[in-house]
């Protein structure tokens, strides 16, 4: 056999060799690409698949503190307790559709405009720039704790400026009425964020395109609906994706501001807080797994949802990325 | 096109209003925090306006390092910060290498999953995560919380780092090839210093999430008071309305909070939106 093998070899050609060098040398490649993706890899399967799958069976089993060993499976019961028992379901949801459909329009909007102005190329843009950006540099934890003190009824800077000039004091954080439009008025606060996203894609729109609409007798309102509005479409869906995929998981600002009850009337109980006391308040894992894979459907839905439409109003007219 | 003297005042009167309104709007509240930080305690409890602040008590600053342990909070701040940097540097480089510039088998699908487990949300994790860390005891540990950072498990860092690998023009990978240099070396001697501005903008990134994470700190640290992090000290000093005599000190905490961050935007800012948008990675 072996003899024979030797005798073989020489007859080849050395062509053959070479393919064979290159398959070597392919598959070695591959085993290198293997290797430098591998601790995202693992990360992937420790944090995120497995973690997503038992979630996924958590939410059919009445896991709660003391529980030991396999959970009891109890079927769809989480479930059907969220959708007739729950009123806190309900509220929480309430409240966070209700922050949403204020925040982010509201965030999206004063983005754009702040963005198209900064945009004009005015002298001491660089200055203005920073300073609308600089609040969202503020960790969110400071920004937050900022605020609690800001809208304080007594010390808080805005009722004091309220009665300066007249105006009769509210109770930011401790009136049902106002404890939204408080949360909404601390995202608003961050809009930098976005505005920079927008401002760089303005500045990537192709003056020519300007210069031609000029030329054709554009006027400057004709410049902004034909041109800047269309080509901004992917920057906006971006903003508006990442606006309403964070927007139903907020948390941190609430649990800060107004603890984790919700503050009088739960009227800042948002969904996140929900999950969080079902799980680390009252140990209620396995229902706090169906609360958070309802959500998970939610953003799932909406992401697709959005996606499939976007077809209709999102313009990729620039062809320039060569991305598969 | 000649533009009407008059006009062009009139339009530039306007921008320069709204802008300077806005800005002022914007800059209020820090303001008003730099100007508490520096109120004496029975200042902080009169009810009227007062931006500038008489006397200036600059001793709040140095009194809440003896109130608190600012310098150990700072120092489990920055261990999960390292943890995060390393991870943004070595692992994800090498992720975003291999998707950008190396041929295997089920690329497109790997790169699949990780476009797809961006969009996961956080919350379908929270659970299952806290109950195996606490299975295998590591509660009121880093371990948690700088694992998955070291893995360089996060897939915004490795897209944003294939996007602008891809954008390196071809003859440089093959003529390095060429020329006997290794996969490896390749990613180490010319990618990686070819890369300066998205290596900037992912480390500004890694650095501002580890800096402001509070979820994740107070989930596993929350009852471990000698690993507490800037953040969960800060919100620990923070009382709900009423209790609010040491507002004072939350503001001095708070800028504690905010100056590395201005530091660090300050250096990266160039390289924030150059790196980001080189490519066309917005567009993905």
């Amino acid at each position: 056999m072996a003899q024979a093998s030797i005798k073989a070899k020489p007859d080849q050609s050395d062509a053959t060799w070479k393919t064979r060098f290159q398959e070597w040398w392919f598959r070695n490649r591959a085993l290198i690409g293997f290797a430098f993706i591998f601790p995202w890899f693992a990360g992937f399967i420790i944090f995120d698949a497995l973690p997503f799958i038992y979630n996924l069976y958590l939410s059919f089993t009445d896991y709660q503190i003391g529980t030991r060993g396999v959970p009891p499976w109890i079927g769809f019961e989480n479930y059907i307790e969220i959708f007739t028992d729950d009123k806190l379901f309900g509220k929480s949801m309430y409240n966070t559709v209700y922050y949403l459909g204020f925040s982010v329009p509201l965030r999206l909007i004063f983005a754009f405009l702040v963005a198209l102005i900064l945009n004009l190329r005015v002298r001491g843009m660089e200055l203005y720039r920073t300073l609308f950006y600089v609040p969202s540099v503020v960790p969110l934890v400071a920004a937050t704790v900022i605020f609690a003190g800001f809208l304080n009824t007594r010390y808080g800077f805005l009722n004091q400026f309220l009665v300066l000039i007249g105006a009769a004091p509210v109770r930011w954080l401790s009136s049902p009425d106002a404890i939204k439009p408080s949360l909404i008025l601390l995202s608003l606060w961050g809009f930098g964020g976005q505005m920079i996203i927008f401002l760089a894609g303005l500045q990537g729109i192709p003056e020519d395109l300007y210069e031609a609409a000029a030329i054709d007798g554009g006027t400057g309102w004709h410049r902004l609906l034909y041109i800047t509005l269309p080509l901004m479409t992917p920057t906006i869906f971006f903003n508006l994706l990442l606006g309403l995929i964070g927007g139903f998981q907020i948390f941190e600002q609430v649990f800060i501001l107004i603890g984790t009850n919700g503050g009088p009337l739960q009227a800042g109980l948002v969904y996140m807080l929900h999950v969080y006391n079902k799980a680390f308040r009252d140990f209620e894992f396995g229902y706090s797994a169906a609360l958070s894979v309802i959500l998970f459907l939610i953003i799932f839905v909406l992401t697709i949802m959005l996606v499939y439409t976007s077809n209709r109003w999102v313009f990729y007219g620039d062809a320039q990325d060569d991305d598969s | 096109m000649i533009e009407d003297p008059r006009a062009r005042i009139v339009r530039y009167f306007v921008i320069y209003t709204i802008l300077t309104v806005g800005a002022i709007v914007m800059m209020v509240p820090l303001l008003w925090t730099v100007s508490t930080s520096l109120k004496t305690r029975d200042k902080i409890s009169i009810r009227r306006l007062e931006l500038i602040p008489d006397p200036v008590a600059w001793d709040n600053y140095p009194y809440l390092f003896e109130a608190l342990p600012i310098l150990q909070y700072t120092r489990n701040t920055m261990v999960i910060v390292v943890a995060s940097l390393f991870g943004a540097w070595v692992p994800c480089t090498l992720a975003g290498y291999a998707f950008a510039r190396i041929p295997f088998p089920g690329r497109n699908i790997f790169f699949g999953i990780l476009l797809a487990t961006m969009m996961l949300p956080y919350v379908v994790r929270l659970i299952p995560l806290f109950l195996f860390f606490d299975e295998i005891g590591w509660t009121r540990t880093f371990g948690p919380l700088i694992l998955p950072r070291l893995l360089g498990h996060n897939a915004f860092y490795i897209f944003l780092y294939r996007q602008f690998f891809r954008g390196i023009p071809e003859d440089i990978y093959d003529s390095a090839r060429i020329d006997g240099c290794s996969e490896f070396g390749v990613w180490w001697r010319i990618f990686m210093p070819m890369s300066r501005p998205v290596l900037a903008a992912v480390s500004i990134f890694a650095f501002s999430f580890a800096w402001n994470d509070f979820l994740n700190p107070l989930i596993y640290l929350g009852s471990n008071k000698e690993l507490w992090t800037l953040a969960l000290g800060l919100n620990a000093l923070q009382g709900f309305e009423g209790e609010d005599n040491s507002l004072n000190l939350i503001m001095v905490f708070s800028m504690l909070m905010i100056i590395p961050m201005l530091i660090v935007f300050y250096f990266g800012q160039k390289h924030l939106i150059s790196g980001v948008t080189a490519q066309g990675s917005l567009k993905g």
